[in-house]
């Protein structure tokens, strides 16, 4: 049942990346801007112009420059930035670490306000904490997460400067990795003081992206906690002896956790998309800021590659959540 | 079924909080040093060759690579020419020839020497179609170059005056033959070496340059040590760092934070004019076609208003595509603000504030300092004399794809840089109608322009711009608006010369 589903699955990812990739290679070369006409010498001639589309591929019919795109791609040749002069995907691959362990990150932070959140707001149903919580949630989830940046950026780096305000580690240093993944390769290689300086940097972007994702999981998983805490099994607990606190976290949790798991899976997606801009904020060198240069410059070749890679996290991160709630949830399990 | 929050519960979480706020690690770890220098820069480094692809002609880039690599001719912030790289140039009497004399005792930032065949290699391969050169079409008006000693000299296939203001200009650059023939492109992207007073020690693109003074610079050391360049493109974080101190100077803050600063202890400023103006363009199309309409348009912008107001007195109003540097400025040309007389104008042509002319006016909206704003402005102006003018908002990219195509609206702004100050790189390339840069296309301007372009007598050759310019102005087929003030915050401790070109130059910066 498993493998069926998770075939099925597969087929349906693969027609959504291609999908993806017609949607995206058509839209950006309809929407507005050439990006010819940005690099056009002083005293252009027509011929010039022609030159140097056909330089860059841009003077084939769509069709045929798609093709060409796309057998590319599947031999995984992405062609070359406009901009960068670089092998997109070899571009792409280099930030995706970056943006991958500021996710992570922010997805941790959620978890970490969210969970205890919901728990105390289950536990205190009802009464003055409860709707703190709540109010506290609606405040997180009303602001975007751009805008919790510049407010970290004003409280922790201008009034009490105690983060970094920009990129992901201080140029001063000297980096022994040999991979992008520069977070997880200082707790591997036990340089913490490369951990610790990579947490500065990132402590307040990845803030910014959990705010409006924590107050989420504290508002889904207080409710379902909520609804299971008046059910038998729960009073039966009780009667049992456990505290308050351990029949929600004994008897409560894992069941609450479902639904909250599969709404955190596809808001993991949007925060992840949210990249972009927080990235930008706060000069952190990863895929979202990346695509913002690539969209300015016209960097079709780029737009196309970051795009598609996108894409292809997307499916992924719902693949291995549709798979852990089945994994997770018995009925499901057992066909 | 509730409980009430004790005391330990209360502890509890009082503890996450003191374990969430120890992860507040010591930012201000590496303290500034003496010789060390940091500052937030407002855009991303995306190519180290400088001759090549679409960066090559960023005017803002420019100075990252000035601080990496020479020119062939020096350029000082009053924008004046001086010996760089070479030390004397000129033409031959008959002007079928240049020639240049190149520095004794330069070295590259590997030791290497660096010698005329070095600027002879720049030349001819900034000449050549196949490297990407967006300036190629002038380099190749030269050919058959040779170095001998430390003389080069070249022969003109093309007569063009402005060829040794290009080699302070876009793609003017010298770069290494020898290593960038061992090394490939991309292996000159992963370490480029030059001859500027600086030395690249790291890079990490879209975060930040490390860059180490060249002690051996022709120049002389420069005064800081080690300056890292971060790239912060968001204007509020560039604020942020300069705020908080994590970096000395930055610069393209919006003119409100820009006071706010320097009136700080232990902040300084200077927003002084750059080689950079924002103007509309007129499309000869519609209601453009009518000279009343466009004089109207024109006499009608209090542009003294627009600068007190907006970039809050920080710019200069004008009245031609020349600025006060530049080669071709005529003071004497003016443009008379007479809403009065904008009024009788459009009467003329049969237009009113009960019955208007009515067209668009395009826009970029937070692509320059209150771009928006400003039209927004111009547009209430128009609106009080009799012109309906609908706004409507462009991405730059767009702007471009119009521009070559000439489909531009009747009015359309833009900002226009020229930090040579010639006037073919300003008034030339955008009033020429053949230009994919231009989009007036009337016969009057390009039978004017067409000599200037070829003319070997510079005094000739200036007094031609000098005349485009009046005949432009006296048909208002353009509206020259302002000359843009550059604004940058620095520490007190850091003194900054401002460059007119818009170039921040470490080089220029010294402990103050």
């Amino acid at each position: 049942m498993i493998l069926q589903r998770t075939l099925t699955r597969l087929l349906t990812m693969i027609a959504t990346l291609f999908g993806v990739a017609v949607v995206v290679f058509v839209v950006i070369r309809i929407a507005p801007g050439d990006p010819i006409a940005m690099m056009l010498p002083p005293g252009a001639s027509q011929a010039d112009i022609d030159r140097l589309r056909a330089l860059y591929g841009l003077d084939k019919s769509l069709i045929e420059q798609f093709v060409i795109w796309l057998s590319g791609v599947v031999h995984g040749d992405f062609g070359t930035s406009i901009s960068l002069r670089q092998n997109v995907l070899g571009l792409v691959l280099g930030r995706l670490p970056a943006t991958l362990e500021l996710s992570i990150f922010a997805l941790l932070i959620a978890l970490a306000i969210g969970l205890p959140l919901a728990v105390l707001g289950a536990r205190e149903r009802g009464t003055a904490v409860e709707a703190g919580i709540d109010v506290a949630n609606g405040v997180a989830l009303s602001i975007p997460d751009f805008l919790w940046g510049l407010v970290l950026i004003l409280l922790f780096g201008v009034l009490m400067p105690v983060f970094e305000i920009s990129g992901r580690v201080s140029p001063q240093l000297d980096l022994p990795f040999t991979t992008n993944f520069y977070l997880f390769e200082s707790i591997v290689r036990l340089r913490f003081d490369l951990t610790a300086n990579l947490l500065g940097h990132m402590f307040m972007p990845a803030l910014a992206l959990a705010l409006p994702l924590a107050a989420i999981i504290a508002q889904l998983l207080k409710q379902s906690l909520k609804e299971l805490l008046t059910l038998d099994y729960m009073v039966l607990a009780r009667v049992k002896g456990f505290s308050e606190t351990q029949v929600i976290l004994r008897e409560g949790l894992k069941n609450a956790a479902l639904p909250t798991l599969t709404l955190v899976g596809v808001q993991f997606t949007f925060l992840i998309g949210g990249t972009v801009i927080v990235e930008r904020l706060f000069s952190y060198e990863g895929l979202g800021n990346m695509a913002i240069d690539a969209v300015v410059n016209r960097d079709l070749p780029l737009i196309q590659g970051i795009v598609l890679v996108f894409a292809l996290l997307f499916v992924v991160i719902n693949l291995a959540v549709d798979m852990a709630y089945a994994l997770l949830n018995p009925r499901l399990r057992h066909g | 079924m509730s409980t009430k929050t004790d005391r330990r519960t209360l502890l509890k979480l009082a503890g996450a909080g003191v374990a969430a706020a120890s992860l507040s690690l010591p930012s201000k770890l590496f303290a500034q040093d003496k010789g060390e220098l940091t500052i937030a820069y407002n855009v991303n480094l995306p190519s180290w060759d400088p001759t090549t692809g679409p960066s090559a002609v960023n005017p803002t880039i420019q100075g990252l690579y000035q601080s990496v690599f020479d020119q062939f001719i020096l350029q000082k912030p009053d924008l004046s020419f001086a010996p760089g790289l070479l030390t004397e140039w000129g033409w031959s009497d008959d002007k079928k020839q240049i020639h240049m004399t190149v520095r004794d005792g330069v070295t590259w930032h590997d030791g290497s020497p660096f010698t005329a065949e070095d600027i002879a290699w720049s030349l001819e391969r900034a000449g050549k179609a196949e490297t990407g050169n967006p300036i190629q079409l002038v380099w190749a008006k030269i050919g058959n170059i040779k170095a001998e000693g430390n003389r080069v000299t070249a022969d003109v296939l093309e007569f063009e005056p402005t060829i040794f203001k290009w080699m302070s200009f876009l793609t003017g650059y010298v770069l290494p033959k020898a290593y960038y023939e061992k090394v490939g492109a991309e292996g000159f992207e992963k370490a480029p070496i030059g001859t500027g007073p600086y030395m690249v020690e790291k890079f990490e693109q879209n975060a930040f340059l490390r860059l180490k003074a060249n002690p051996n610079w022709w120049g002389g050391k420069p005064a800081f040590e080690n300056v890292t360049i971060k790239f912060v493109t968001d204007a509020a974080s560039r604020v942020a760092e300069i705020e908080s101190g994590s970096s000395q100077v930055t610069l393209e803050i919006p003119y409100e934070e820009y006071d706010r600063l320097i009136a700080k202890d232990g902040m300084a400023g200077s927003c002084e004019t750059v080689s950079d103006i924002g103007m509309i363009f007129f499309n000869d199309i519609d209601v453009m076609l009518d000279a009343n309409v466009r004089h109207a348009a024109v006499m009608s912008v209090d542009k003294k208003l627009l600068v007190d107001r907006l970039p809050r007195g920080y710019g200069l109003p004008i009245d031609t595509l020349e600025t006060p540097e530049y080669a071709a400025f005529d003071p004497s040309i003016k443009v008379e603000y007479n809403p009065e007389k904008a009024k009788e104008l459009l009467a003329a042509s049969g237009y009113s504030t009960d019955k208007p002319v009515k067209f668009t006016i395009q826009t970029t909206k937070g692509f320059k300092p209150k771009d928006y704003e400003m039209i927004q402005a111009i547009v209430g102006m128009w609106r009080k004399v009799g012109i309906e003018a609908t706004i409507e908002v462009y991405e730059i990219a767009k702007h471009y794809e119009l521009r070559a195509a000439d489909k531009l609206a009747p009015a359309a702004f833009y900002n226009w840089g020229d930090a040579v100050g010639d006037p073919t790189t300003s008034t030339g390339f955008a009033m020429y109608g053949p230009s994919p840069h231009s989009v007036w296309d009337t016969k009057d301007v390009i039978d004017a322009i067409n000599p200037l372009w070829g003319e070997a007598d510079e005094a000739k050759r200036i007094a031609g711009w000098k005349a485009v310019s009046k005949l432009v102005a006296d048909n208002a087929y353009v509206l020259p608006l302002l000359q843009y003030a550059q604004p940058i915050v620095h520490a007190k401790g850091v003194n900054v010369v401002q460059h007119k070109s818009g170039a921040l130059l470490p080089a220029l910066m010294t402990p103050a």
